[in-house]
């Protein structure tokens, strides 16, 4: 019905993202990237949160437009057309106050089906998924598993030749998120659902192994594609197997170490790439990185990222950003997917709690621009006072308005702490402590 | 057409049956009242309505204040769905829509009586229509700008994924607003329809009779009768009339308001069950009745029907086809008609105002500053009794649970149906009409501080109580430390709403008419009323306008940077 099975369903080219701030700069938040999605595939983007996954996936979907570049359905422009697609929602986006058979038939109403089709084919994707005898509940009555059900017989009922799903299993326990991600695999490989191609958007590096053919690993500031490898083992797929966990571990380590290149052969690389003058700073607070590095001193000064995150039950996404602040401010290596203490982490980690302040600080004022030109500016001004305004108008120039506001918050997260300056919310100025000033 | 059942839940038959019957008259009787007034609004103008104070004349009259009240509300609500809708849509439009709607609201309504009721009777000089007319319109402006407001923040919050939902699944228009618009604003705008109802009822009593110059323009209802009773001094009817009053109040709240809540509640959006739901006894009748469950299936559940897939299938045309490129067009004339209308009517007002002499404009100041500190002080005064009264309620479930439905009863009196009674008393006792007009002013608008410093006191954490009991925190540290600041934001969102009402209420509380006895004090209220007394509108419009520049200056100047303070610094964050 549709073209060969080598041409792509969707295709972006050269699709970038990026936001025009009030003096005219323009802050870019997914760099050009080109992506296709093939028939017959599950392919699955991931990297980290805030990297601009899903406003790739929204852009993909036709939500969204891009600020540059083209989003091509089956060849022609996306925008002029009706593409037949689904999106499953993170957040479920059922509507509580319709009943579960209600909300199915809802994207059936919106392409004219008479009621009593309708009705039809909303049972049968009912039964399909496994929810049968839930029909006339509304979703607050249901588990999270079940509600997310309810999102992929919503979704699937149109039939949709491309099924798009935006982090559907993180609200979910691990448990439920299991089963559901096995069910759904069964239904994919046993054909039963009519969907030619799913594009899945995770942070979850084990999820994404589990269930793609494909994987496109996304970096972040701007977001552009840093890994694209095809997962070929087969299904069942066996989290212990040695293939799976290498697997896994060749994805830590592109996530984990932003700066060099990990590429294979096959995906082409972006060199130049503009250093900001000002880091992102992770958004990582003091605290957790002192309980990281004391931990790693525990284990000897080094382990396995992996391991590590595992062993705490924390995501990717919960670790990253530790390891990045602490591998920003040389308490940390970043070597092959192992984290190693500097010998600077290792006095760090032993010392107690007020020559940690000290040892935070230099660390801080030696490689945080940012803090470094508070200090400067603090110090430069009579009243040793600035409003924190100031400093958020200067990233501005560098980030979106709500980066800047993250990274300015974190950044006086960690100048508290350091005791480089202190801070008063109701003023919002930021000024240097009165035994400095 | 045939849709399958879906296994429905057993019904009580009896009662069921009930049901139905109680339904059925009811519409009968609604039918009936409105064939009845209907022939007298199609009658011929009478302005001078002989008003009855027997206790027998106040069914109907109570029936024609209810039927205002009803045909302003639907229009207020059909206004402010547009208005939402419009403003939510465009960015344009929303740059221009709402800082009117601010303006708009800190209008006093009660000024626009005179030009009104003029306009109205001039449109329809042969029928007691013009008037009627004109009490609706009145009451609409009363009550409309918090609906509206509702509505389009409610839009404005609209969480992104549920809008999604709708874009790649392409809903048509009616869809959206039917599933997903008008449900995720349901509970705002139930919530707002009931303020709205109970300031309309607040705009009636006052608006039911009135003099403009010459002219003594009477329309029948609870709030002629009020005043009629209360200008004869006449105590028994006085009464009746406040019984009768009270009885609409708490039938309204029983039959109306108590289900709406609960029904509404299914619209709430949360994706887990909230525990205890609100319940209505009416409701679950209304559910169980066949005779309702037959109509629907009848009528509503088609038309919807029909309506969804009407717009789905255009909807699904229009994707494929670019824009009419005459529809920019229209709305940028429209603009110019717009635009040519507001400065020409500004021109007009300019000079009209500009005529006025240099004594008018003194007392404008004086009256200015002479009801600016009778609004404060009233605000002083309801605050002094409201804060202790309300946080005494509100910490203790025993208090509560009989003080709260009693000054539930007590708000829900409009202060314009008692001005006429209290004032008599007050002037009967002696005090002057300055201190009655800030007590009319004090009880005009201490409802809306009891009630939120009560939600406010309800609201303290209980950890934060035990921890001021651990420390053995004296009777002032507790209110320093722990109860005020924790009712803070509330005392402020009470204050914000009571001092629009102050304002507003001047106008009534600074002047009044008993017959042919007029009592009166200097202040910008009493300065509207009796510009409106004698047909002078260049002061009038003066009037209106300063009293409008007040409220938004105040607003702009004190509430707003309170309010931010509140959210920031004083709220209570899990």
């Amino acid at each position: 019905m549709h073209q060969a099975a080598n041409e792509p369903i969707i295709e972006a080219r050269g699709v970038a993202k990026f936001f025009t701030q009030r003096d005219g700069a323009a802050i870019e938040v997914i760099g050009a990237t080109d992506l296709a999605i093939y028939p017959e595939r599950i392919v699955a983007l991931l990297g980290p949160s805030g990297s601009g996954k899903s406003t790739l996936l929204r852009i993909l979907a036709g939500l969204q437009e891009p600020s540059s570049g083209k989003v091509l359905w089956h060849g022609q422009p996306l925008a002029r057309q009706r593409p037949n697609v689904a999106i499953v929602f993170q957040s479920f986006a059922l509507f509580p106050w319709l009943t579960v058979l209600e909300n199915v038939e809802a994207p059936l109403q919106a392409l004219g089906v008479e009621a009593i089709q309708r009705r039809k084919r909303a049972l049968k994707i009912l039964d399909t998924v496994g929810l049968d005898g839930f029909e006339t509940a509304y979703p607050k009555e249901l588990s999270g598993g079940m509600k997310q059900r309810v999102g992929f017989a919503r979704a699937l009922v149109v039939e949709p030749e491309v099924l798009f799903m935006d982090e559907p299993f993180s609200a979910l326990d691990v448990l439920t998120a299991e089963n559901l991600r096995s069910q759904l695999l069964e239904l994919w490989l046993g054909k039963q659902i009519p969907t030619r191609a799913v594009f899945l958007v995770t942070h979850n590096i084990e999820e994404a192994i589990f269930l793609a053919d494909r994987v496109v690993v996304i970096g972040r500031n701007p977001a552009r594609i840093r890994a694209d490898f095809e997962v070929s083992l087969a299904h069942p797929r066996d989290h212990q197997s040695p293939q799976f966990i290498s697997l896994v571990d060749y994805t830590y380590k592109i996530l984990t170490q932003p700066e060099t290149e990990v590429l294979p052969p096959a995906a082409p690389a972006t060199p130049e790439r503009v250093r900001s003058k000002y880091p992102m700073l992770p958004r990582a607070l003091p605290g957790a990185i002192a309980g990281l590095l004391e931990m790693l001193l525990d284990r000897g000064g080094r382990d396995d990222l992996y391991r590590l995150a595992d062993e705490f039950g924390m995501e990717v996404d919960d670790l990253l950003p530790l390891v990045e602040a602490a591998s920003l401010l040389h308490f940390v290596r970043v070597q092959e997917g192992d984290v190693e203490l500097t010998p600077q982490g290792k006095r760090f980690a032993a010392a107690d709690i007020l020559a940690q302040k000290e040892l935070f600080r230099a660390a801080t004022l030696e490689n945080v621009a940012l803090l470094k030109q508070i200090d400067q500016t603090l110090r430069a001004k009579s009243d040793h006072a600035m409003p924190g305004a100031f400093f958020l108008g200067v990233l501005d120039d560098h980030f979106t308005s709500e980066e800047a506001q993250r990274q300015l918050e974190t950044a006086i997260n960690w100048g508290r702490f350091a005791e480089i300056f202190d801070y008063d919310a109701d003023t919002e100025r930021l000024f240097l402590p009165e035994t400095q000033s | 057409m045939n849709i399958p059942p879906l296994p429905k839940l057993l019904r009580g038959r009896t009662w069921s049956r009930l049901a139905d019957v109680a339904i059925f008259a009811l519409g009968l009787a609604i039918f009936y009242g409105i064939l009845q007034i209907a022939r007298t609004w199609f009658g011929p103008y009478t302005p001078v309505v002989h008003i009855s104070r027997s206790p027998s004349a106040l069914p109907g009259y109570t029936a024609y204040s209810l039927l205002r009240i009803a045909i302003a509300y639907a229009l207020s609500l059909a206004f402010a769905l547009s208005f939402g809708y419009a403003a939510s849509r465009s960015a344009r439009a929303e740059r221009l829509l709402i800082p009117l709607l601010d303006i708009l609201q800190s209008i006093p309504v009660l000024s626009f009586l005179p030009g009104v009721m003029l306009a109205m009777v001039a449109l329809f000089p042969h029928s007691q229509l013009g008037l009627e007319l004109g009490a609706i319109t009145l009451i609409f402006t009363g009550q409309v700008w918090n609906l509206a407001f509702s509505f389009y923040s409610s839009l404005k919050a609209i969480p992104r994924e549920l809008m999604d939902v709708a874009r790649i699944y392409q809903f048509g228009r009616w869809q959206r607003l039917t599933q997903i618009e008008l449900p995720y604003a349901a509970q705002g705008l139930v919530w707002n329809s009931m303020m709205s109802v109970a300031g309309g009822w607040f705009f009636l009593m006052a608006c039911e009779m009135f003099v403009l110059g010459e002219r003594d323009f009477r329309l029948p209802g609870l709030g002629s009768y009020l005043q009629t009773a209360a200008s004869a001094g006449d105590t028994p009817s006085i009464l009746w009339g406040l019984a009768a009053m009270i009885g609409v109040i708490v039938l309204l709240d029983r039959l109306v308001w108590n289900p709406l809540i609960a029904w509404a509640d299914k619209f709430k959006f949360e994706q887990v069950d909230g525990g205890s739901a609100p319940r209505s006894s009416v409701l679950n009748a209304l559910r169980r009745s066949n005779l309702l469950a037959q109509i629907r299936s009848r009528t509503f559940t088609p038309i919807t029907e029909r309506l969804t897939l009407h717009f789905a299938r255009r909807t699904g045309a229009n994707a494929l086809h670019p824009p009419q490129r005459w529809k920019p067009w229209c709305g940028r004339a429209l603009a110019a008609v717009a635009l040519v209308v507001v400065v020409y009517g500004v021109i007009r007002a300019g000079t009209l105002v500009a005529g006025l002499s240099g004594s008018d404009l003194k007392n404008l100041l004086l009256g200015s500053g002479a009801t600016f500190l009778r609004v404060t002080a009233a605000l002083l005064f309801g605050t002094l009794w409201t804060v202790p009264a309300g946080v005494a309620i509100g910490s203790s479930q025993r208090l509560a649970r009989f003080a709260q439905p009693l000054a539930q009863i007590a708000a829900s009196v409009p202060a314009t149906a008692l001005f006429p009674v209290i004032l008599r008393l007050l002037i009967r006792a002696g005090g002057g009409m300055n201190a009655a007009s800030i007590l009319l002013m004090i009880l005009g608008t201490q409802w809306y501080l009891l009630f939120n410093v009560i939600a406010g006191a309800m609201a303290i954490p209980s950890d934060l109580k035990q921890v001021a009991a651990a420390f053995r925190f004296g009777r002032f540290d507790r209110w320093q430390r722990l109860i005020l600041p924790c009712i803070f934001p509330y005392l402020i969102t009470g204050l914000v709403t009571a001092a629009g009402g102050a304002w507003n209420a001047s106008i009534i509380a600074e002047y009044f008419r008993f017959g042919e006895q007029t009592l009166s004090t200097l202040g910008l209220g009493a300065i509207i009323s009796q510009a409106t007394d004698a047909g002078k509108f260049d002061l009038l419009l003066a009037a209106t306008f300063t009293m409008a520049a007040i409220v938004v200056i105040i607003n702009r100047l004190v509430w707003k940077p309170l309010y931010r303070l509140s959210e920031t610094r004083f709220k209570l964050e899990a």
